[in-house]
């Protein structure tokens, strides 16, 4: 009887962990390939700028992932493709910001002198006037608006998160708060005209309305950005309050929303932003007026939005000046939100929680 | 200072789930009293009900009776608040207020509920607290730093201080050193030996060496099955459980033989 030895195991070559690659500098090779065909053909062809420019895209796009499927693997090749989307979609998305950044800067940084800033329209028969009358009116109007939806939306918030869980109160008030989510502003401005012309006679116009109107607009927003920064506190944190024997509005006073006081800042910031904007509603309840008005709650009011508006759709005689000045007061406006922007990070940073390192 | 606990009939629902039944049992001041058992049986939910804490979680209700030092916590005219003030806790994962410095976390008891305190007081109890929680020496230098940048054992430590700075009589310890290295660990448990001079001491936890190390009185849960109420199986002196208990149960759990 004979045994068969079987053969003795084959030994696996050792798997490789290498695998081709391309060079490092592939996609910026991609990039200089793609917009040198992309002009030559475009150019040749006598297309403007913009064919060209999605042509060069197109072709980087394509370029790369055929360039990486023969090269490299085909996960490569998927993982080439994937990130040049991305890519090309971050530009295309950053177009048209970098397009009204440049635009508004250009047009409207020549109109912008110390006049302008400083004084108002009030008797500027010909020649640039000024739009201190609007900048007054934005932030009057603005703050007024902030006074009043803060602690509402504050409040809204602290009652949704800590006292109304799981009740029908707090189901239909989330319920009502993003159907305010979507009122178009101009019924906001509406209402807030109405309900002053229901109060004191109609025709009232003055810069409160305007600030209940943006009130309106404001309060969903700190409610639901509130809502969320206050559910993100631990739990633990109350819990270690109320063994220390702490009462719950005091806790919430002084544990819970300091806790979340950097992302509420946030949240109210955006909602400014949001609101600081809005024409159409201070159209219609806070007027329009040349003069400057700091009394909120008498006379009509101008703010920024609304002076390029009239200055776009009632130019006078003077159309350049008029447009120009539009471009100016746009400018005023956008750095007015950035300000607000910077100075919200700069308190969120101040006031979030130390983690001590 | 320190209080006796009384618990008699005492059980504990989540909305009509009952999770802990009829426990009774009466807890010695001034000294360290461990409960044990496996997971899920209710040792901490029962821990919660000693200072009303576990109301906290919507739907939770008790029945029965809890006396601490003669007061009934569960009569309608208690407010949960005073009753926090005066039995402690501390928790499994250590908590410390994110905002607030050491020092601040130190006082939060008492800045919390605005109480009137001069700096030098305030300076006074910050320092005894610490040094009661073995904590003094490590952070002295810097009580001005946020209290998050301490490690874990300091931190849990921190709110040991914390706990002490308001003064109760009795201090609940859910699970101190389960978050810990051996070192915080047995920080935490020299401490724990010095508390007992002057503070009721109730510690639930897994580690079973722990508690035959730190306790002197064991109580063992357990539960029937998964969806069972929890109930107390047998209380008796840490020596007694760890070596003759009275219970089957007790002895296969403490000996490995399940659980």
């Amino acid at each position: 009887m004979t045994t068969e030895l079987s053969a003795p195991p084959t030994s696996k070559p050792l798997r490789s962990i290498k695998q081709p690659r391309l060079p490092k500098q592939a996609p910026l090779i991609a990039v200089a390939v793609a917009v040198a065909a992309g002009a030559l053909l475009g150019l040749s062809l006598g297309w403007g700028l913009a064919p060209i420019v999605v042509l060069a895209g197109l072709l980087y796009v394509i370029g790369l992932t055929v360039w990486s499927r023969i090269v490299e693997t085909p996960r490569a090749a998927t993982d080439r493709l994937i990130t040049s989307l991305v890519w090309v979609s971050l530009i295309i998305a950053l177009i048209p910001l970098v397009s009204l950044l440049t635009t508004v800067i250009t047009k409207g940084a020549p109109a912008i002198t110390g006049t302008f800033l400083s004084t108002s329209m009030r008797g500027v028969i010909s020649g640039p006037g000024g739009i201190n009358h609007a900048i007054i009116g934005t932030l009057l109007i603005t703050l007024g608006a902030t006074v009043m939806a803060v602690p509402i939306g504050l409040l809204t918030a602290v009652y949704l998160v800590e006292y109304g869980q799981g009740s029908r109160l707090a189901g239909a008030i989330r319920f009502l708060i993003d159907v305010m989510t979507g009122i178009p502003s101009i019924v906001a401005g509406l209402f807030a005209y109405a309900l002053f012309s229901l109060i004191l006679g109609p025709g009232t116009f003055f810069g409160f309305g305007g600030s209940v109107a943006l009130t309106i607009l404001m309060i969903p927003i700190v409610v639901r950005s509130s809502e969320e920064m206050l559910k993100l506190v631990p739990s633990d944190l109350r819990e270690a309050s109320y063994a220390l024997g702490v009462p719950k509005w005091r806790t919430i006073l002084k544990v819970v929303v300091p806790t979340a006081m950097a992302g509420i800042i946030t949240g109210i910031t955006l909602a400014i932003a949001r609101v600081i904007g809005e024409t159409a509603p201070l159209v219609i309840a806070a007027g329009v007026t040349d003069s400057i008005n700091t009394n909120l709650f008498s006379g009509q009011m101008t703010s920024l939005p609304v002076f390029v508006y009239n200055s776009y759709s009632n130019p006078g005689s003077e159309v350049d000046v008029a447009v120009q000045m539009a471009w100016g007061a746009a400018l005023v406006l956008i750095v007015i939100v950035m300000g607000l922007n910077i100075l919200a990070r700069v308190l969120g940073k101040i006031l979030s929680p130390k983690t001590g390192h | 200072m320190a209080k006796s606990i009384d618990v008699s009939d005492l059980n504990i629902y989540y909305s009509d789930f009952l999770a802990v039944e009829g426990v009774n049992m009466t807890i010695k001041a001034r000294s360290v009293t461990a409960l044990i058992g496996p997971s899920g049986c209710g040792k901490s939910t029962f821990l919660r009900t000693l200072n009303r804490m576990h109301e906290v979680i919507p739907g939770a209700r008790v029945e029965g009776k809890v006396m601490v030092g003669g007061q009934s916590l569960y009569d309608s005219d208690v407010d949960p608040v005073e009753v926090r003030r005066m039995v402690g806790m501390v928790f499994q994962r250590p908590n410390p207020f994110p905002t607030m410095s050491i020092y601040e976390n130190v006082l939060a008891g008492v800045r919390l509920n605005s109480k009137r305190i001069s700096k030098s007081d305030a300076d006074a109890l910050v320092e005894k607290s610490l040094q009661g929680a073995n904590l003094w020496n490590e952070v002295k230098e810097r009580l001005n730093k946020p209290g998050m940048g301490l490690s874990g054992g300091q931190q849990q430590r921190l709110c040991i201080a914390r706990a002490i700075a308001v003064e109760p009589e009795i201090l609940l310890m859910d699970e101190p050193c389960s978050a810990l290295d051996p070192i915080s660990t047995s920080a935490v448990e020299d401490l724990i030996h010095e508390l007992k001079e002057q503070y009721t001491i109730v510690i639930v936890t897994h580690n079973m060496q722990q508690a035959a190390r730190v306790s002197e009185d064991t109580a063992f849960f357990n539960l029937a099955a998964t969806g069972k109420p929890g109930k107390l199986i047998e209380m008796n002196p840490t020596k007694k459980i760890f070596s003759v208990p009275d219970e089957e149960a007790t002895e296969a759990y403490i000996s490995g033989r399940f659980g």
